[in-house]
């Protein structure tokens, strides 16, 4: 075992596990943070993805020593507290909800924190509405969904990142 | 109970890795992890991941010096990897998705050494070198002689892939790059190849055909390479090119691909890469 000191959401969490022991179980299992989910454990789905120093990571295929002294974000600090403690989700949270761009949930979670940080980060602004959902295709393909078919998660990313335009 | 530690430097890790040449050397971890809880336990984990002397992209006067830790998502936004590499950059683009892009690493890419590693066939179209460093000293070997089988190659127990130096092309050499799979993200390559093609007055004066997943490891295409040679870039040259290569490669029939779809598609990327290496 090692002692091992993350960053989680914003307050500093220290665990006694194996360095080896993936960061979606630290996370899962000794965090109860269990809004992260395993999809596939291959890094092929993206249903576990977290942002490790502030990047989309597949957490099944990061170890716990790796994240030592390190900052992750899961999906549990998208949303702010808001006045009177009430929780105020991203604004790619809200969309998903709003278009319907969930339905069985597991992938959410990783679709989520990815489409935050590309709202966050800018990495859609100054996009025309078929540049931008050709890019939001293209930065989302690691996230995979069998059940909605793209189209509302991609509505949703859009309309989070500011652009009103969705093409139909 | 498995060690862990995280070098400091190049000389820290390579006196760490010929200290423990049985610990798991790991960076972005995107092949070592997958299944992990499947695995036995490392003994001991060197982690290079965040090593500044390893990561990082440089232009010298005739070469752009990449360190084997850079992950792919570096890679493929570097100005100059853009512009004089650009076979690489769309190969980096097309490595997983976002989450692997940007912990997985070209040394990774490198010394895992699968015959479908997607950066390879580039590398060898490209005709990079490898700078290995142990602590015996530091040496200097082409890429094209690193791979030697099944995913073995001339790495020593005591020594790390520390930089991938790839000559700047003559920006009159066409490259060419093409992966050939179930989709462009994340799904694993049927078929990989890469070209450089030099055309000087009408002829093609020299050509080098970098493939994937069609043999044991990835391979430079010699008996391709030579039919190309001194020959206009036509279908009449594509077509000798497409014989010889066919009998270079040892595509084999597996759960992504069958062996001789494999080989006709490699044969038509060939083609293609050489009639456009004739058009403006």
């Amino acid at each position: 075992m090692s002692t091992v000191t993350i960053g989680v959401n914003g307050e500093q969490r220290t665990v006694d596990v194996s360095p080896w022991k993936r960061l979606l179980d630290v996370l899962r299992e000794d965090l109860r943070l269990t809004g992260t989910k395993e999809g596939c454990g291959e890094g092929e789905c993206g249903a576990c993805t977290v942002l490790l120093d502030g990047v989309p990571v597949n957490s099944c295929l990061v170890a716990a020593g790796q994240c030592d002294g390190r900052a992750v974000t899961t999906v549990e600090g998208l949303a702010r507290r808001g006045s009177g403690g009430a929780s105020l989700l991203h604004a790619v949270q809200r969309e998903l909800v709003e278009r319907g761009g969930a339905q069985c949930g597991i992938c959410t979670p990783g679709i989520a924190v990815c489409a935050a940080h590309l709202c966050d980060t800018g990495a859609l602004a100054g996009a025309g509405a078929s540049d931008a959902r050709a890019r939001v295709r293209e930065l989302l393909a690691g996230n995979i969904c069998r059940c909605t078919g793209y189209q509302l998660i991609v509505d949703a990313v859009i309309a989070a990142a500011g652009s009103t335009e969705v093409a139909p | 109970m498995t060690a862990y530690v995280r070098p400091a430097s190049l000389a820290d890790a390579v006196a760490l890795r010929a200290a423990h040449p049985d610990w798991t050397v790991i960076a972005g971890g995107t092949d070592l992890m997958v299944n992990a809880t499947h695995r036995a336990e490392p003994v001991g984990i060197v982690d290079l991941w965040g090593c500044a002397e390893l990561a990082g992209i440089v232009r010298d006067s005739d070469t752009i010096r990449i360190g084997a830790g850079t992950p792919w998502l570096d890679v493929l936004h570097h100005a100059e990897v853009r512009t004089h590499l650009p076979i690489l950059a769309a190969a980096a683009r097309e490595i997983g998705a976002l989450q692997i892009q940007a912990r997985g690493t070209i040394g990774g890419n490198i010394v895992t050494s699968s015959p479908v590693g997607d950066s390879l066939p580039v590398l060898l179209a490209l005709d990079a070198s490898l700078e290995l460093v142990s602590p015996r000293g530091r040496r200097t070997v082409a890429y094209r002689d690193f791979c030697t089988g099944y995913r073995t190659t001339l790495l020593a127990a005591d020594e790390l892939v520390a930089t991938v130096v790839v000559p700047v092309p003559d920006p009159a050499t066409r490259l060419a790059w093409r992966k050939v799979g179930t989709r462009a993200a994340q799904s694993i390559s049927k078929v990989m190849a890469a070209a450089a093609i030099h055309v000087d007055g009408g002829v093609i004066a020299w050509a080098r055909f970098g493939l994937g997943a069609v043999a044991a490891r990835p391979i430079r295409a010699a008996a391709a390479e030579a039919a190309a040679a001194g020959r206009a870039p036509d279908a009449t040259t594509a077509r000798a090119v497409a014989a010889a290569l066919a009998g270079e490669i040892t595509p084999i029939s597996d759960v992504r691909s069958a062996a001789d779809y494999r080989l006709e598609v490699a044969q038509s990327l060939v083609m293609r890469f050489v009639i456009n290496a004739g058009r403006p």
